[in-house]
């Protein structure tokens, strides 16, 4: 063929450029949209709740994903260490994803439940103090700050828009749902609702702080939900060959 | 005909290529500085202060930023404007207002993105952290670079469109669709929410395939078609031969552009993203070496009949350097790629050394070269204030990359060998915590190397500065050949 064609004409050299990177991302994206074998059918999973929800942006503010992967990969070193290696299903409702690059710290897939609330509030106040060797910053700061959660339907309302299946109740309730699942103990919680709207949510006083909400109480309250939605007891892998 | 006589002598736009070098010149030492910082706290998490603004996890978006989009994109559209002048012998297509516009604009960008990094604003996407009015604004900036690159093209003086130009106009437009689709995000102020915060888009693992054929291809076509561009013009200039050979250019061009669009899944082995993408993904990284290499060899046997420069100028020492970091560099990424060997790599340091080596050996030697080469010209110069100086530089930041690149792929293979290891009981042999401090001598040895690439950049500052001030060194002319040689001669 001969190259001068696109060496004496810039529209046809650009087009001939957007077409040939145009190819792979349409190959390896459009699929994953289409085909309905790319996210397990399994059952559990659920949008976050309203507190999950903003200790997730508390998460994804400060950067964890630059040294903790949420993402575990089929091996037996990695199901001993870690847990049931990561179904697409789990992060279905994750925007953006988190899945992670690098493993500074350890993976956080399956964190929920394997310490106490204590134990994580200490941690994220000083990390060397429960592990010398740590080399993870200080988050002190989060303990601290009282979380601003006037916006938590507004962020609800956003994500529905993007295919999050929230339901107007759901968004109805956001404050409510939040203060529950942040004072768990309180007089005045509704757990049962909360728990309705939000099967398997962790209810507490994450911090030891009854009387306010801290960015503390949302991210531990997130850390603590991760990976736990799924009974991989009823799960059968064979299902989703692909 | 002569055509040079039968044109009048064209007035380029010297002065937007100066604003984009010296600008280049700063956040370099700025992106190189906070690497030195993160990696630092690595080693030592007492640096991370206890503040918010300075972790980690804040400052490493601060590092990557710097010197992806602030030094290395600096680079690119002032060598851009520059060679598109040049190789179409016309002046900068929309005048100097529109490039100034360009200039300030693509630094608001920078400024706005990495002050909303320290403060927690953030997409939290690997190098797409800018939020939505950021990226809105840098996608402004970008249509209108596109319009002065392209414009100056259509309006040439020269038949045809030189191969470099091939290469800046595949990054400009591939980096304007990559930026688009991976950044689509609803803002939550449309919900009553905050300004400053968006969601993306994509979810889960379409968000995973978007965000990694978006961060390979930033690699592809940021920091590989736009640098092979810079390539492809500053070393046949600056060793005085013509480009190797125009056939390979073309093969190597629309190969390595149809390739690299594909590689995004080998970041994503073993994990939820089904096995078919996978499997493409790495297919095609291993055929992306060839492309790769065309170019290294393009670049590299240029000097075919010109190798003794290589003694005599250090800065074609930096270019062709850098072009064999490109080739050590694109051999090293297919042979990652790989999924037993991904098994071992990912999630660990070696792809950071990988990444590293790319960046420093390719990206910013070839950077450096460019910068050398023009700064007298651009000032009107004799030379540089000092050819010493351009040396030690090239021998303090090669040896800072040695060691960079040396301390990541052992600590990078020992933490994922140490996460897999087995005691003869069949329990796991390391806890994580192990792994994290069996890391440290090589992080320590990481920051070294880091500061010793600052240190060398350094050199460039003052050398840069000096020539401005149009002072020259007196320095005595490096020889052609060693003292022995040289003495056996005159017998």
């Amino acid at each position: 063929m001969n190259h001068e064609i696109f060496e004496k004409n810039v529209i046809l050299l650009s087009i001939g450029i957007l077409i040939t990177v145009a190819v792979g991302g349409l190959v390896q994206i459009v699929p994953l949209y289409t085909l309905d074998s790319t996210i397990e059918k399994v059952d559990g999973v659920r949008p976050y709740s309203p507190l999950e929800l903003a200790g997730r942006d508390i998460y994804l503010r400060e950067g964890c994903y630059t040294c903790h992967s949420q993402m575990i990969r089929p091996f037996r070193d990695e199901a001993e260490r870690y847990g049931h290696y990561s179904l697409a299903a789990e992060s279905m409702y994750d925007h953006p994803f988190q899945w992670g690059s690098k493993r500074t710290g350890p993976d956080l897939a399956r964190v929920g439940g394997k310490y106490s609330n204590d134990w994580h509030v200490a941690h994220l106040i000083d990390p060397r103090a429960v592990v010398p060797e740590s080399v993870m910053p200080m988050y002190a700061f989060l303990a601290e700050k009282e979380l601003s959660f006037d916006t938590a339907a507004a962020h609800m309302k956003t994500l529905r828009a993007l295919g999050v299946p929230y339901t107007d109740e759901q968004i109805e309730n956001a404050q409510a749902d939040l203060l529950n699942q942040a004072n768990g103990d309180a007089d005045e919680a509704d757990p049962d609702a909360l728990l309705a709207r939000y099967p398997k949510a962790k209810i507490g006083d994450f911090d030891g702080k009854p009387d306010t909400i801290t960015e503390m109480d949302a991210l531990v309250a997130y850390l603590q939900m991760l990976g736990t939605l799924i009974d991989f007891t009823e799960y059968k892998p064979e299902m989703d060959y692909r | 005909m002569n055509q040079a006589a039968a044109n009048p002598a064209v007035a380029y736009n010297e002065d937007i290529v100066k604003k984009f070098v010296i600008a280049a010149t700063f956040w370099g030492i700025i992106g190189f500085l906070a690497g030195v910082y993160i990696a630092s706290q690595l080693a030592f998490p007492a640096l991370n202060l206890g503040l918010e603004w300075t972790t980690f996890g804040r400052l490493r978006p601060v590092h990557t930023s710097a010197v992806i989009f602030a030094f290395g994109g600096n680079v690119l559209l002032g060598t851009s404007f520059y060679v598109v002048q040049r190789t179409c012998r016309q002046t900068l297509f929309g005048g100097p207002t529109f490039a100034n516009l360009i200039f300030w604009g693509y630094q608001l960008f920078i400024v706005l993105a990495a002050s909303g990094y320290v403060l927690g604003i953030t997409q939290s996407k690997e190098y797409a952290e800018p939020e939505w009015y950021v990226d809105l604004l840098v996608a402004v900036v970008w249509v209108m670079y596109l319009i002065a690159f392209a414009g100056t093209l259509i309006k040439r003086r020269e038949t045809h469109i030189y191969v470099a130009n091939w290469f800046y106009l595949a990054f400009i437009i591939t980096i304007a669709m990559l930026h688009i689709v991976n950044n689509a995000t609803l803002p939550v102020v449309f919900f009553g929410g905050e300004f400053t915060r968006s969601y993306i888009a994509w979810a889960g693992v379409q968000d995973a395939m978007t965000q990694w054929w978006y961060g390979h291809n930033a690699v592809g076509f940021f920091l590989t078609a736009g640098f092979l561009g810079l390539m492809y013009y500053f070393v046949p200039k600056q060793a005085d031969r013509p480009v190797y050979s125009y056939r390979l250019s073309i093969v190597h061009f629309w190969a390595l552009i149809f390739l690299y669009i594909w590689a995004g899944p080998h970041h994503l082995h073993y994990t939820a993203l089904p096995d078919w993408t996978q499997t493409l993904g790495m297919t095609f990284s291993i055929m992306l070496w060839m492309p790769s290499w065309g170019g290294m060899i393009n670049g590299i046997m240029t000097l075919s009949g010109a190798w003794e420069k290589l003694r005599t100028d250090p800065v074609l020492r930096f270019m062709v350097t850098s072009v064999a970091f490109y080739g050590m560099s694109t051999f090293e990424g297919p042979a990652m790629s790989i999924k037993a060997v991904n098994s071992l790599s990912h999630y660990t340091d070696w792809t950071i050394g990988h990444v590293h080596s790319g960046a420093l050996g390719w990206v910013a030697f070839v950077s450096f070269g460019a910068m050398y080469f023009l700064v007298p010209r651009l000032w009107n110069r004799e030379r540089l204030y000092s050819l010493r100086l351009v040396s030690y530089h090239f021998w303090i930041a090669t040896i800072g990359i040695v060691l960079y690149i040396t301390a990541m792929w052992i600590s990078g293979i020992m933490q994922g060998l140490m996460w897999r290891a087995y005691d003869d009981l069949g329990f796991l042999q390391y806890s994580f915590i192990e792994t994290v401090e069996a890391m440290h001598p090589y992080y320590v040895i990481r920051a070294l190397g880091g500061v010793l690439f600052l240190v060398g950049s350094l050199f460039m500052v003052w050398n840069i500065y000096k020539t401005i001030k149009g002072e020259l060194r007196h320095e005595e002319a490096v020889d052609a050949a060693p003292q022995g040689v040289r003495a056996g001669a005159a017998e």
